[in-house]
């Protein structure tokens, strides 16, 4: 045999022979979320039966799609820029949105305010303080018209982050588009819908968990029949991740959050493949680089998995995960703000690394307020240097393949797996967060990293290490009160202008159907949205029925 | 030695207002538990009666406010007034979340005994709590 000079691959006898000779430095050489990382990853860390019949990797656009949904990426079509945005009045935030289209963006997402996400009408004397400020506040059908005036809605696609009301959004969206001529058919976007997170780690409710689910169904089941475009749900992580998960259980509870309304709709009675293609799904991108990329390849190839072997679709549309991404607001800080560009940027790539759909990119002034308008711009500019600069658009899945990255996707998947049998064991997702079972888990995961931060086991620039030289603080951006005065003045005009007779008469007959659990409430909430009756009529008729929600205090 | 019979410290921790961000109060109440002090947690969404009306029910030294929904300028003051309305304005009351500058400053001209911004250490609201409480 002839000698090369070269010994065998051989990783055990590298690493004790040349890895070993020299010492590691002090750090913790985990994942952020604790996960154990080796010094080397090589091909035996490849995951089993890669190239064969059940290949785990795969190409792009073919089951299990863990390189991508899609056959082209983003040599066909670069990912939508979504930026989220939402403050003061509809007629404010339509000139931001006006603005963002007019600086490239690509589709549109709103951000509604606190009254708003609770079903509050800013009257009600418990949104005072809180109208506008985190959002748009929306009360009524006129509000969504204003909104999205001179915004043709059936050419841009549209965003909106909302839950627990989200049933009465769509019915003001569906009637604004429809006055402007786009029929229900025609709209493609996405409403957020995601109620179980909410109970899991947002915490914005208005009605306690079953009629929640109810409500989720009927939009399910009322959009597949009437809105072929639209995404009824988007499941997601993002919050959960923000409340202080680790990225496993962001994972896993997101995808058992969407299992959980598949299984619902296919309760119903519906064909799995009627609506699953319209399921999409929304992701955190923290500042751990390749978990991340590990977590978006593990979610698509679990998706498929189970939505072909569990549920039976037939539909490759139906076992394609689509995601949106935004970058993590929690890794933010108000120290030396400037930093947060860079954070985003590498947040940005490993969403893009990683095959998302969309992608939110956060302003670097968010620690301290919602942005301005200058730093809006820097952050979407952010995503173009990824789109046009960096090349990193050329090929698809550039990282399939790696060692490391296959090793840590195929880790990510087990970790969620163990998650899964943990929830079954309580009964499912429904009953596990009613036991309040990933709401500890998530804040246990938040003071231990709280608790590594503070030790000093973790470091974050500018915070615990390198802290002198703080950045001038930057300009922010005060939310006007007037603005608080106005909305209140507009909701009262809607109630005194309309027919209020037709707008009892919608309520009431809200209030009938709620009572029959086998009726779907998206045409007549369609119906009140017309008779101009307001979203906290409209949740305060529910309640009547289905009862609030409180959550019991522990920490 | 004398018997340590110190009264262990008693903190409110509360969630005025409509936000759901709950992330930064459950970390500090654990930490104020941990620190031996005595916690009691409101909750979500509570008003500023509701969270008087808890401080002077369990008799707290001090009460910690966290608020991320932009409208501390509204809730806090409101908490004060009400304070100093049942003769409770000897409770401390510290304030934590995404709260601009000039509002810290008019917030403690109005009574805020501390803000505790992003980055803030849990050590930091301990040490300031006891030290407050015990002066």
């Amino acid at each position: 045999m002839a000698t090369t000079g070269r010994r065998p691959t051989d990783p055990d006898r590298w690493e004790r022979e040349i890895f070993r000779a020299a010492p590691e430095r002090d750090a913790p050489f985990s994942t952020m979320s604790g996960e154990p990382i080796k010094p080397l990853y090589t091909e035996a860390d490849l995951p089993a039966g890669v190239g064969g019949d059940r290949d785990p990797i795969g190409l792009p656009g073919e089951y299990p799609y863990t390189r991508g949904v899609y056959g082209s990426m983003y040599r066909g079509r670069l990912w939508t820029m979504r930026q989220f945005a939402g403050y003061g009045t509809a007629a404010e935030t339509n000139r931001r949105f006006r603005y963002l289209l007019d600086h490239g963006q690509t589709g549109l997402s709103t951000a509604f305010d606190m009254p708003s996400l609770m079903g509050l009408d800013s009257d009600h004397p418990r949104s005072e303080g809180e109208v506008g400020r985190e959002g748009v506040a929306v009360d009524s059908l006129e509000d969504m018209e204003t909104l999205f005036s001179g915004i043709p809605l059936d050419e841009v696609t549209v965003s909106m982050t909302i839950n627990a009301p989200a049933a009465i959004m769509l019915a003001f969206y569906v009637v604004a588009a429809e006055r402007q001529g786009v029929p229900a058919d025609q709209l493609g976007g996405t409403i957020q819908t995601d109620i179980l997170k909410e109970y899991i780690a947002q915490k914005e409710w208005c009605f306690p968990v079953d009629p929640a689910m109810r409500l989720v169904g009927d939009m399910i089941e009322w959009c597949s029949g009437q809105m072929p475009r639209w995404h009824p749900v988007s499941i997601s992580g993002y919050h959960i991740r923000e409340a202080g998960s680790t990225a496993a259980q962001e994972l896993a509870f997101t995808l058992k959050d969407g299992l959980t309304y598949v299984e619902q709709a296919v309760a119903r009675g519906l064909d799995v493949d009627d609506f699953a293609p319209r399921l999409s799904f929304f992701f955190n991108a923290h500042i751990d680089f390749f978990e991340e990329i590990a977590k978006y390849r593990a979610a698509r190839r679990i998706w498929a998995r189970e939505l072909r072997e569990t549920f039976g679709a037939r539909k490759p549309e139906s076992w394609r995960m689509r995601f949106h991404t935004q970058t993590a607001g929690v890794s933010l800080t108000a120290q030396q703000p400037l930093n947060n560009i860079v954070r985003t940027a590498i947040e940005a790539l490993a969403g893009v690394l990683g095959g998302t759909q969309s992608l939110h990119t956060n302003s670097f002034d968010e620690a301290l307020a919602l942005p301005t308008e200058n730093a809006v711009r820097v952050a979407l500019r952010t995503q173009q240097i990824i789109a046009e600069e960096t090349g990193v658009a050329n090929t698809i899945d550039p990282l399939g393949g790696s060692y490391f990255v296959e090793a840590l996707t195929d880790r990510m998947e087990e970790q969620a797996y163990e998650y899964f049998a943990r929830i079954d064991q309580l009964g499912g997702m429904v009953q596990a967060v009613k036991q309040g079972f990933p709401q500890h888990e998530i804040a246990d995961a938040a003071f231990r990293y709280q608790r590594e931060l503070e030790s000093g086991v973790r470091r974050m620039v500018g915070v615990n290490a390198y802290t002198e030289g703080d950045d001038l603080g930057p300009e922010i951006l005060r939310i006007d009160p007037a603005f608080e005065v106005e909305q209140v003045r507009r909701v009262q005009r809607v109630r005194e202008r309309r027919d209020s007779e037709r707008a009892q008469r919608a309520l009431v007959s809200l209030v009938d159907a709620a009572r029959d659990p086998a009726r779907n409430l998206m045409p007549l909430l369609i119906e009140a949205a017309r008779a101009d009756c307001t979203e906290g009529e409209m949740v305060s008729a529910l309640q009547t029925v289905f009862g609030s929600y409180r959550e019991a205090p522990v920490f | 030695m004398p018997p340590t019979t110190e009264k262990k410290i008693r903190v409110v921790v509360a969630k005025p207002g409509l936000d759901g961000h709950d992330r930064g109060a459950k970390i500090i109440a654990r930490a104020l538990r941990d620190a031996g002090m005595e916690v009691i947690y409101t909750g979500l969404h509570q008003t500023p009666e509701q969270i008087v009306e808890t401080v002077i029910q369990e008799d707290a030294d001090a009460v910690g406010l966290s608020i991320l929904s932009g409208a501390h300028m509204t809730l806090v003051p409101r908490v004060l007034e009400l304070l100093r309305e049942q003769g409770a304005d000897d409770v401390v009351v510290t304030l934590g979340g995404t709260i601009p500058s000039e509002d810290v400053k008019e917030l403690k001209e109005l009574g805020v005994a501390e803000v505790f911004t992003p980055g803030a250490s849990t050590e930091q609201a301990v040490d300031f709590i006891r030290s407050a409480v015990r002066s």
